[in-house]
């Protein structure tokens, strides 16, 4: 089998092409959000800690 | 791990004869069956969340849901792509087409039950019964072509008398699923990350874990 029978897929190349991308195209976009939502929780607490202790440490100092 | 699962996915394709309508099976099926699996593993989350009260339970079902609606949704499109030149037709109302559309909607229920209540155990627990409830479609799908005659082919792998593949054609179809259920578990841990962070935002622990991370 050559490169152009294997995309012509039979005369079905539309049908399974769309569904191949479909799906793993699908696939990478669960994985892109999920993967920055997870960094950017991250990120947000990590600053909320920061500004948090810096608030104590004011605090404490003009105790 | 994950690199292992998407060899199998990649190499898949490569090695097959004949190249026909039916290879949309390999992306169909893992779809097909996934929005099964994942639903089970939803009810299965929610009933040990419910009798032991354990929280990341809650957040197993709950993160579960986008993903078994991606894939019902998945299994649906390229049912319907696949339908269209064998069957003629994109959408017909038979048993399993219909009953796989219930889960579809099913998932979208759970996930606006949970974001209905401000209250977070409340709404966990309204999400924890619906998806316990719903689980009965499970078995609708799975039968729904023995029980009703349907333009939709009977079972391929768990037939009678094992499986009516040829093993060439059936050893892809097994890697894509597991490509799919190792998929799935990654995604899975990811987005449970995420909602543990931020539900416990305010306990020690995340503090210190995501402070030590960082100085790293």
């Amino acid at each position: 089998m050559n490169w152009s029978e294997f995309f012509h897929m039979g005369g079905y190349a539309f049908h399974v092409w769309t569904s191949w991308a479909l799906s793993m195209l699908s696939l990478l976009v669960i994985l892109i959000v999920a993967k920055r939502s997870n960094a950017k929780i991250k990120s947000e607490l990590l600053r909320q800690y920061k500004r948090e202790d810096r608030q104590a440490q004011q605090s404490s100092a003009v105790d | 791990m994950i690199s292992g699962a998407y060899l199998g996915l990649f190499q898949a394709p490569a090695d097959y004869q004949q190249g026909d309508s039916f290879r949309i099976i390999y992306v169909h099926v893992p779809a097909a069956w996934l929005s099964l699996m994942v639903y089970v593993i939803m009810a299965v989350a929610a009933a040990i969340g419910m009798i032991w009260r354990m929280k990341m339970a809650f957040v197993v079902a709950i993160c579960s849901a986008p993903l078994g609606a991606v894939f019902t949704a998945l299994a649906l499109i390229t049912g319907a792509i696949w339908g269209k030149p064998i069957w003629g037709t994109w959408w017909t109302w038979d048993a399993r087409l219909t009953s796989e559309l219930i889960l579809f909607f099913l998932y979208f229920g759970v996930m606006a039950t949970y974001h209905a209540f401000d209250d977070r155990k409340t709404a966990e627990k309204a999400m924890a019964m619906l998806c316990i409830v719903g689980v009965v479609i499970v078995p609708i799908i799975h039968y729904s072509v023995e029980w009703w005659s349907s333009l939709h082919q009977g079972a391929t792998i768990f037939a009678e008398g094992g499986p009516r593949m040829p093993a060439d054609m059936l050893t892809p179809l097994l890697l894509m699923i597991g490509g799919f259920m190792f998929f799935y578990g990654y995604a899975l841990f990811i987005t449970c990350q995420t909602m543990v962070l931020k539900n416990e935002r305010k306990s020690r622990w995340v503090r210190e874990v995501i402070s030590r991370n960082h100085s790293r």
